[in-house]
């Protein structure tokens, strides 16, 4: 690694600084090798979307990030802390500052969604409970709720708002990094901009690093800053979403050139 | 990492609130009380924001909050010296505060108790009602197998027959062999003070003839099967795959409670059988190795002293029995709601609910019987 400068490295601003750095990371199943020498930065205060044809290991890069993956080898460094070799303290004052919300929610099934996003808030806070209360509130709002569904149990909600759900709770500490698998995936073409525009917002008022998996050309081009391409193992090109067109490799072509591309590229445009 | 503080310093018009260090949501906990307790009298109040670091969603809901409530207190308060960033997420915050309270906490006293109990009511008529309504279509579903037998799924019926009947037998001898144990060398303590030895047989035959062998069996069933048919057709009906089945034009009453409730009608009573003769041969070892009644001794006062009909008595519950076990079972599985959570709920009932409901159909029994003088 010393000899080659990485590339992100590089072209590194001096101001920027990365809260996620993964270095020659590799993973496996059995003989399936999903990623080999897979290195990435994230800037803090970003929206880094991660695409990739499937089976690139796009999700199982983001549970190796937070820690329900254990590579075979690499490194990985989540705000300053090498978190592959932390103790148990250091892993637990880091997994404070980020949030993870799953494709499907995965909320906890016997709670309503306030006490959803009240759970991590018991676990890790010290304050009295109508604090906890008014500030899981808060978080469903700015998640997009009505006031309504904080008592509702997960079953009742619709997979839009199960998905909002989830994203309070992953708001619920004030995290610094916010992972998102698949966040618009599933939902209606309104549901799916108006998740975006609140990705946006949130990003920008509370100055969260945005780590997000998807698959949706309308989010790529409406809110990430940075475009990471999983393929061959690794991450095969990064940078804004404009530079992806000029790559010199097929998926990467067809994914940004073809026709919903092209139609994804308007609509952004006509958004900025 | 600088706490947060903060400090009033009053004059006679307003006042100033000096705030200083990190708001953030992990340390609010430790200025809570005091923003709750600041009271600024006179007519403004500033909020001095120079001091502070940084401000998180946490940070700014307590200072909307403390806003929003001075203000109500006819107080103009105003944020000074704060950081455009800082304020732009108190502007943020401040828009996102529902207006109405989210969830309600619940009600207590006589009237709110009163309501409850009325609903429990309203819910135990419903259910009742459903299970009846859906003992009736498994009656018919049975009656259209009897009359067109070859619409029947055979398959899905052996297999059932399988897991509920032949995989069972194990257990259910065991027990049977247990009891007879039991029954004999308890027996064998109280009627030896009477000299009275001999009437072990009449003891373990009749009472695991007539009562015990089916009883335990049926409890063992409903523990066994009844909580694996629901727990199968409810995570089914979480999966949706129930709803599947009806716009395919299946009707999920033949397709998953017949063959259940059928295969509980036809291996309950092999069962039963099983463990009565399990039983008695327990019974016998225990008497032979306890009492000395040889088993050819045995087996003469049992032909002797124990009709036919005590065998018939309790094999005539078993059917009553498996029907009771697979359409409490299947009945649960259909109520199943939405998450996982709830299919281990109708389980747990499911299997409380058969086994009070067989322990009160052998009671009812008892007293036909005895009534009948059989």
């Amino acid at each position: 690694m010393d000899g080659q400068p990485h590339p992100a490295a590089t072209d590194a601003a001096s101001d920027r600084e990365a809260v996620i750095k993964v270095r020659g990371l590799r993973n496996q199943f059995g003989r399936q090798v999903v990623h080999d020498g897979l290195d990435l930065d994230v800037w803090r205060g970003e929206v880094l979307g991660v695409v990739g044809g499937s089976g690139t290991g796009k999700s199982v890069l983001l549970r190796t990030i937070v820690g329900l993956n254990k590579p075979a080898a690499g490194s990985i460094e989540v705000l300053g802390v090498d978190v592959l070799n932390a103790s148990e303290a250091e892993r637990q004052s880091v997994e404070q500052r980020w949030g993870v919300a799953f494709q499907d929610g995965a909320l906890f099934s016997s709670l309503t969604v306030l006490q959803n996003v009240m759970a991590p808030m018991r676990e890790h806070l010290r304050m009295s409970r109508g604090l906890m209360k008014a500030l899981g509130e808060l978080k469903i709002s700015l998640a997009g709720l009505p006031p309504l569904a904080c008592g509702k149990f997960p079953s009742e909600l619709s997979g839009g708002m199960r998905k909002r759900a989830a994203l309070a709770r992953a708001l619920a500490l004030d995290p610094e990094i916010v992972f998102l698998d698949e966040p618009t995936a599933g939902l209606d073409p309104i549901g799916a901009a108006a998740y975006d525009e609140l990705i946006g917002e949130l990003q920008r008022s509370l100055g969260l690093t945005v780590f997000m998996v998807t698959h949706d050309l309308d989010s790529l081009y409406a809110i990430c800053d940075r475009i990471a391409v999983l393929a061959e193992k690794r991450v095969l090109v990064e940078g804004p979403i404009e530079t992806m067109t000029s790559v010199d490799n097929a998926w990467v072509q067809e994914y940004f050139t073809g026709p919903r591309a092209r139609a994804a590229q308007e609509k952004g445009l006509r958004g900025k | 990492m600088s706490a947060p503080t903060l400090i009033l310093e009053g004059s006679d018009n307003g006042s100033v609130l000096r705030l200083a260090g990190r708001y953030l949501t992990h340390s609010l906990g430790t200025v809570e009380k005091a923003f709750a307790d600041v009271d600024a009298g006179g007519r403004f109040l500033e909020i001095d924001m120079s001091g502070v670091e940084v401000v998180d969603t946490g940070g700014a809901w307590l200072i909307v909050e403390l806003m929003a409530r001075l203000e109500a207190d006819g107080l103009k308060v105003t944020l000074i010296n704060a950081a455009p960033s800082h304020l732009a997420l108190i502007e943020t915050v401040r828009e996102a505060i529902p207006e109405e309270p989210g969830e309600e906490e619940p009600e207590r006293g006589l009237l709110a108790w009163l309501e409850r109990v009325g609903r429990e009511v309203e819910r135990g008529k419903k259910g009742t009602l459903s299970i009846l309504s859906f003992f009736g279509e498994t009656l018919a579903a049975l009656a259209r197998a009897v009359v067109m037998p070859w619409k029947m799924r055979w398959a899905p019926l052996v297999s059932q027959m399988d897991d509920v009947g032949f995989k069972a037998v194990p257990i259910v001898a065991l027990m049977g062999f247990l009891i007879g144990i039991v029954l004999a060398f308890q027996g064998a303590t109280q009627l030896q003070q009477f000299g009275a030895e001999v009437f072990v047989v009449e003891l373990i035959s009749i009472s695991i003839l007539r009562e015990l062998g089916i009883l335990l069996t049926a409890i063992i069933v409903a523990g066994r099967s009844g909580s694996a048919f629901t727990a199968s057709v409810g995570s089914m009906k979480v999966q949706e795959e129930i709803d599947a089945m009806r716009t395919l034009g299946l009707n999920p009453i033949d397709v998953l409670v017949l063959p259940r409730v059928l295969a509980l009608l036809i291996m309950l009573p092999i069962l039963g059988f099983v463990a009565n003769m399990s039983g008695l041969f327990g019974g016998a070892l225990m008497s032979w190795l306890n009492l000395n009644v040889s088993p050819g001794m045995f087996v003469t006062r049992l032909q002797e002293t124990t009709s036919i009909w005590h065998l018939g008595v309790g094999m005539i519950k078993a059917p009553f029995f498996a029907l009771v076990i697979g359409v409490i079972a299947c009945w649960q599985a259909f109520q199943v709601r939405g998450s996982s959570t709830s299919v281990g709920q109708r389980t747990t009932a499911s299997v409380v609910q058969s086994i009070f409901m067989v322990i009160a159909l052998d009671a009812l029994f008892s007293v036909f019987f005895a009534k009948m003088g059989v």
